[in-house]
């Protein structure tokens, strides 16, 4: 008799039946992914960013591919929280996955606010603050750039919440454990990294920009060699559980990821290239743990050898 | 909507830049509509990334086909493709064509370009239902027509080397016998479809049009396709989720 794998890992007092979690802005609001999935094989799922009012988010045209990748510029279009909690949460709660609420702001205030409506949603069970979100103009990337915007916004919202707080953290940076260290230090469980690189692609043709924001977030296969270096560094500098986000498409960059430093990681990019890569993803990874010989993936966690 | 895996069953050009790749997939063929489209992995490797979308052209037993004209190396990998290969296809994607609502004498199917992609299924499914139709196809000059499942059409082209000298509104005012009981259905490149919004809306026309946009996903979660709508300046509606056809009154283009 073969012991079962153990699959599951905590992010602070998050749960997850296994690490493999789908990340915001890949996933809407559950539901428009719902019919490619088994959500009982899913760790959990990131909604779309919210804030406070809905946005109506940029104009067209808001992606173009690029090598290995795309560029995004979205601008946090979403319904805003109080249309989230009359028409998005009844679905979430019919889900069998952890429900993680992703929010973005333009303000410190407006952070706190957000959580502080939707802390009652029994449905959700943690909350990952986006404070890098590349495409717009008055929030994310600013604080995300900015020591103190990281820790004044971590210690506020922990007084405003007892869930699981995971801080998004900006690759645009130089040194990305300070972050890090700022997000735990001021009471974050865990961070997750990478959010999009900035980005921008021009037409040779009309010589016009690609994306009608000019810049855009830069995601996919291609940013996974960042990712993998920026949660290393992180893992190595500060003591606090990685969820990896950056360009994972199949089960040996799950496990690379692992390997560098991550207790969990999201798919991103790959759910709009094959939506129901989750569960394929997750199949690979119990033959992985069954040839390997792994009896726990957190043996994996930082596992390198150098 | 779901994943099939189809077995290629011919691949053909019919002009220097367009193809016709025909798949079996006897799942899609009962379900999917006229002015639908598909999202094709084009290959297994990382580049090209995306999946490409295209309406689906036409349905014969258990095939489904796709016209597709050369725009980059997504198309180029697609035109490679071989007899007995297989495709990854999610389909059906948006809405398709409102075509069997009774409240038209006539189907007046406008195409410009690539753009009469969609109708071929469209003719095939009004000749079923024995709802009379006539076409007007745009092109730049007479090597580009394409007329593959085509039938009672006229021809402009803008450099007048075929048919009409000019462009599609320019045939349509010649041709057209005005009857406020024609529905137009209308798909091409967006400066057209711009001037075939404004045609209808000068001359009282109900008027579908099916647009274009890139996108990543194409069933609504990468946000990435917005079209602006006439009605709610609150949020954009979604080019793959609530078109790729619209009632020409109901969007900004």
């Amino acid at each position: 008799m073969i012991n079962p794998i153990a699959l599951s890992v905590n992010i602070g007092n998050l749960e997850l039946r296994n690490p493999i979690l789908l990340a915001s802005g890949t996933v809407g609001y559950g539901y428009e992914i719902a019919k490619f999935l088994d959500f009982s094989k899913v760790g959990g799922i990131i909604t779309k960013s919210l804030s406070l009012k809905p946005r109506k988010g940029n104009k067209p045209q808001r992606i173009v591919e690029t090598t290995a990748g795309m560029l995004n510029a979205i601008g946090l279009a979403n319904v805003g929280v109080e249309e989230f909690i009359l028409s998005k949460i009844p679905f979430l709660e019919t889900l069998d996955t952890k429900i993680i609420c992703n929010i973005a702001a333009s303000s410190i205030d407006e952070y706190a606010e957000c959580v502080r409506m939707l802390n009652d949603q029994k449905v959700i069970a943690a909350f990952e603050i986006n404070i890098s979100c590349p495409n717009v103009k008055d929030g994310g990337l600013i604080f995300g750039n900015d020591l103190s915007s990281v820790t004044k916004i971590t210690s506020k919202l922990r007084a405003v919440t007892n869930k699981p707080l995971i801080i998004k953290l900006s690759p645009n940076v130089s040194n990305i454990s300070d972050f890090a260290r700022a997000a735990k230090e001021n009471g974050a469980d865990a961070v997750s990294a990478i959010n999009t690189l900035v980005g921008a692609a021009f037409d040779i043709k009309t010589k016009k920009p690609k994306l009608a924001n000019i810049t855009g977030g830069l995601s996919g296969p291609a940013i996974k060699p960042i990712a993998i270096a920026k949660i290393f560094e992180i893992s190595r500098k500060v003591d606090i559980p990685i969820i990896g986000i950056g360009g994972i498409s199949n089960c040996d960059d799950l496990i690379e990821f692992l390997i560098a430093g991550a207790s969990a990681i999201q798919l991103g990019t790959i759910n709009f290239v094959n939506p129901f890569s989750a569960n394929i993803i997750l199949d690979d990874l119990n033959k992985y743990c069954i040839q390997n010989k792994i009896n726990k993936i957190t043996d994996l966690t930082a596992s390198y050898k150098l | 909507m779901n994943q099939y895996f189809c077995k290629i069953t011919s691949n053909r050009f019919i002009t220097k830049n367009t193809f016709i790749l025909e798949c079996e997939c006897p799942d899609l063929v009962n379900i999917i509509k006229p002015g639908q489209f598909c999202n094709i992995k084009v290959s297994d490797n990382l580049v090209p990334l995306l999946r490409r979308p295209f309406s689906i052209s036409d349905v014969q037993n258990k095939n489904i086909s796709f016209m597709i004209s050369l725009h980059g190396k997504g198309t180029e990998i697609l035109a490679s493709k071989k007899e007995g290969e297989y495709l990854d296809i999610l389909g059906p994607l948006g809405n398709g064509f409102d075509y069997t609502s009774n409240d038209f004498s006539k189907a007046i199917i406008i195409a410009g370009g690539i753009g009469i992609a969609p109708f071929p299924y469209l003719i095939k499914k009004l000749k079923v239902l024995n709802i009379s139709f006539e076409c007007y196809l745009g092109f730049r000059n007479n090597t580009e027509i394409i007329n593959e499942g085509i039938t009672k059409y006229s021809v402009a082209t803008d450099d007048g080397s075929f048919g009409v000298n000019g462009n599609i509104i320019d045939l349509l005012k010649k041709e057209l016998v005005y009857n406020s009981g024609y529905k137009l259905f209308a798909c091409g490149p967006t400066p057209m479809l711009k001037a075939v919004q404004k045609f209808a809306a000068d001359n009282n026309y109900n008027c579908e049009i099916s647009t274009e946009s890139a996108m990543a996903c194409g069933f609504g979660i990468c946000q990435g396709c917005p079209i602006e709508s006439t009605h709610q300046d609150d949020h954009f509606m979604l080019v793959c989720k609530d078109g790729p056809v619209f009632n020409s009154r109901d969007v900004k283009l």
